[in-house]
């Protein structure tokens, strides 16, 4: 934003800041510092469990936040909500557990990998799952975007959201036929075990905690290293800020968005495979629900913004494994519905929206 | 129409009314050529003419006023709740009677639960799904496409979730839950035959009527809508919101006032079908139901009433008799051949694959629709024709 004013000096914009500030967001600051008092009402009476829940929201965060990224990724690039995205995560749950089950197509590769198998054999099994389904998830994100997308880049804004759902109910038949309408159980592949056994018993951190940290900080170091350092990454930045300023300098529009379909993609398959593993079952219609979580993440934090995918999927994790602790568990995907309501509704650049790696706008 | 003979002549009219005319006869004849055929779709039609009345409602929302709304089903089963609440034994620890058509006690004791005439609820649903258009509308004026799509999306899921969830707010039984509610009063007109005093299950064709009345008040006041003030100020916030404001519409009671009819629509359709399915269960108002609603629209015509028609015919046709014929054949064929792969198929189960596929096939091929609204063509193709104007200045 270029503006002619002399830069503030920091402490006093956000005094002016907090002055100027409309009766709404006091209002909403003042809600959220409620929730804030009454969790911690909650975490001085219990503070184990009050501690085990946030270690779940956390990972559950972490997982959300990856596919909150493919959806950032790709809004920031077309400005386009690919509805597809959570379906795709769910067919990438469905790769995984197809790999470890070492059966496909018929054809028996190898024997099932489950929780009889040694300690060797199942990080083999683990990486071989997560490596298949990155890839598979990532082409079929390019595919779509081939298919659907691409021809419909000068349309009106609602002919491709249609086409967007319709390749998301595609994708959940695709599930529907592949695995059938029942819930698919996960080896257990990653025990439940307490981490720190030895070390310390106040807090009990498990291995399953532990693998999802494990897989999830590399994928976002790497994602970053990507975006900031490469050339493929520098020009999806210039894309996402002016398409057409992007192709005047030579840079491949066309190839720079398939990039970012296939990065949102690799994203949502190791998601995919994370969620089997670490919730121990999947269902061909995993995608609506996760897909929401993640774009009200993606939105909470910033549509077009990556840090902000990263802290929103956090934040929607925390949420919903409190919302599940102190409120009731079928009462979790109203609260987040309504988080997404609220955050399109009355802020919708979200809470780190207009600094960005990946450019981009979304709503005015 | 120059060329053509006086406006009030015979031909004139005949050319002009003939063919909805034809129909309407058509549709007042069918229990007749039903039962003559002995064809027995009684029951298949009526839930097809439910669906035109949800796609006509969606219609207004999406069609005229270019709104994108995926969680119409919101209001169809609102409109079901009104009536399960209102005309059943819900709520029995009260006993409140209203020009109900039912005895107002049997065996000597009151009937529990709230039971009002299925007319009168009729109006009360049109209008809590109305208002109800309002609540869930006001938020979204100030949204763009995509953003819009997904508060409705979020409204769409939070609504039946709530009627799943509600068997226990504060410890009071709203909605009976995951089990619904079940025993709904059946309408009945005071006079006349006696499966028309009270409406039964073996007597389909006044639940035909009754139906047939509802489609053919929302066609009518659909067409009237379309060609109003509020229907041209639809199409000019459609076409551009700004340019529409500047010149004096008022897009915010405009956009309210689409979603509120719509929403009328969907919980009139919403109330009969509740009192005409008996139980009513949360679960069957799924995104799903959103997202065949918006098939009918885009299929059939967005815009364009009598495409829309053509749609929900089409869609539900396919899912009551296509699919399962086709399940059929593959299952003779697969005896034939002796697979099981295609003797155990369950093709009626993949029609949300179909209906995605079209979806997409629809918005590649003919955003339009099968009859399309001309407005409605121009404004979809003018984007491709602009992009190739381009190219040309550029080359």
């Amino acid at each position: 934003m270029a503006t002619t004013q002399e830069a503030k000096p920091k402490g006093a914009a956000m005094i002016d800041g907090v002055k100027s500030s409309s009766w709404q967001s006091r209002l909403a600051a003042a809600i959220v510092a409620a929730l804030v008092v009454l969790l911690l009402v909650q975490a001085v009476k219990d503070p184990g469990q009050f501690v085990s829940q946030l270690l779940i929201g956390i990972t559950n965060g972490a997982i959300i936040a990856l596919i909150a990224l493919g959806y950032t990724l790709v809004y920031g690039i077309v400005e386009l909500i690919n509805f597809a995205h959570g379906d795709n995560f769910m067919i990438g749950s469905f790769v995984g557990v197809t790999v470890l089950s070492g059966t496909f197509l018929g054809l028996g590769f190898f024997a099932p990998i489950d929780s009889g198998s040694g300690t060797g054999i199942r990080i083999v099994g683990v990486l071989l799952a997560l490596v298949v389904a990155m890839l598979a998830c990532g082409l079929i994100n390019v595919g779509i975007e081939r298919v659907a997308y691409k021809p419909l880049r000068n349309s009106p804004r609602l002919a491709v959201l249609i086409t967007a759902i319709g390749m998301s109910f595609i994708l959940q038949n695709v599930g529907l036929v592949w695995k059938g309408s029942f819930q698919i159980p996960f080896p257990s592949l990653i025990s439940n075990g307490n981490a720190l056994a030895g070390i310390t018993d106040a807090v009990a951190y498990r291995w399953k905690d532990l693998f999802v940290v494990l897989v999830t900080i590399p994928l976002l170091l790497g994602l970053s290293y990507f975006i900031r350092s490469t050339r493929q990454g520098k020009a999806m930045r210039a894309v996402a800020q002016d398409k057409e300023a992007a192709a005047m300098m030579g840079i491949n529009v066309n190839r720079t968005i398939s990039v970012a379909f296939l990065l949102g993609g690799i994203l949502a398959g190791a998601s995919g495979v994370m969620f089997g593993l670490f919730n121990g079952t999947t269902v061909f219609d995993l995608g609506v629900r996760q897909g929401l979580f993640a774009f009200t993440a993606a939105v909470l934090g910033g549509i077009g913004n990556l840090a902000g995918a990263v802290v929103g999927g956090v934040l929607i994790g925390v949420i919903g494994s409190m919302t599940d602790q102190y409120v009731g568990v079928r009462w979790t995907d109203i609260v987040i519905f309504t988080v997404l309501i609220l955050v399109l509704v009355f802020r919708p650049r979200g809470l780190l929206g207009d600094r960005s790696a990946v450019q981009g706008g979304g709503g005015e | 129409m120059s060329g053509s003979p006086g406006a009030g002549s015979p031909k004139a009219l005949l050319r002009r009314f003939g063919l909805p005319g034809g129909l309407i006869l058509l549709a007042f004849l069918f229990p007749l050529i039903n039962g003559v055929s002995g064809a027995n779709l009684m029951f298949p039609v009526i839930i097809v003419a439910v669906y035109v009345m949800l796609a006509l409602g969606l219609n207004i929302v999406v069609g005229f006023a270019g709104l994108l709304d995926l969680g119409f089903v919101a209001f169809y089963a609102l409109g079901a709740y009104v009536v399960g609440w209102f005309a059943s034994t819900h709520f029995n620890e009260v006993s409140f009677s209203f020009l109900s058509a039912l005895p107002a006690q049997t065996s000597g004791r009151e009937l529990p639960g709230i039971h009002v005439s299925f007319w009168i609820l009729l109006i009360a649903a049109g209008a809590f799904a109305a208002l109800w258009g309002v609540i869930i509308g006001a938020p979204t004026l100030r949204l763009r496409g995509d953003y819009l799509a997904i508060v409705t999306l979020g409204f769409g899921e939070i609504i039946p979730r709530f009627f799943l969830n509600g068997d226990n707010i504060l410890g009071y039984n709203l909605t009976n839950g995951t089990i619904g509610i079940k025993g709904i009063d059946s309408p009945g007109i005071p006079f006349g035959p006696r499966t028309w005093q009270q409406f039964g299950t073996l007597d389909l064709n006044p639940w035909y009527y009754t139906i047939l009345v509802l489609v053919l008040i929302t066609i009518f006041v659909n067409i009237r809508l379309r060609d109003s003030r509020l229907g041209r100020a639809w199409m000019a916030v459609r076409e551009d919101e700004t340019a529409a404001a500047a010149m004096g519409v008022n897009t915010t009671t405009t956009k309210l006032w689409a979603y509120a009819l719509g929403a009328t629509f969907g919980g009139l359709a919403g109330a009969f079908y509740g009192t005409f399915i008996k139980s009513i269960f949360p679960t069957s108002f799924s995104f799903n139901i959103s997202v065949l609603i918006l098939c009918m629209v885009i299929l059939g015509g967005m815009g364009s009433i009598y495409g829309v028609i053509l749609g929900a015919i089409l869609l539900q046709g396919i899912n009551f008799y296509l699919l399962p014929q086709t399940n059929e054949w593959v299952h003779a064929i697969g005896d034939a051949l002796n697979s099981p792969l295609l003797s155990n198929a369950d093709i009626p189960k993949f029609n949300y694959f179909l209906f995605g596929v079209l979806l997409v096939a629809m918005m590649l091929l003919r955003p339009e629709g099968i009859i399309p609204n001309r407005q409605r063509q121009e404004e979809l193709r003018e984007a491709e024709e602009d992009d190739s104007a381009t190219e040309l200045t550029r080359a």
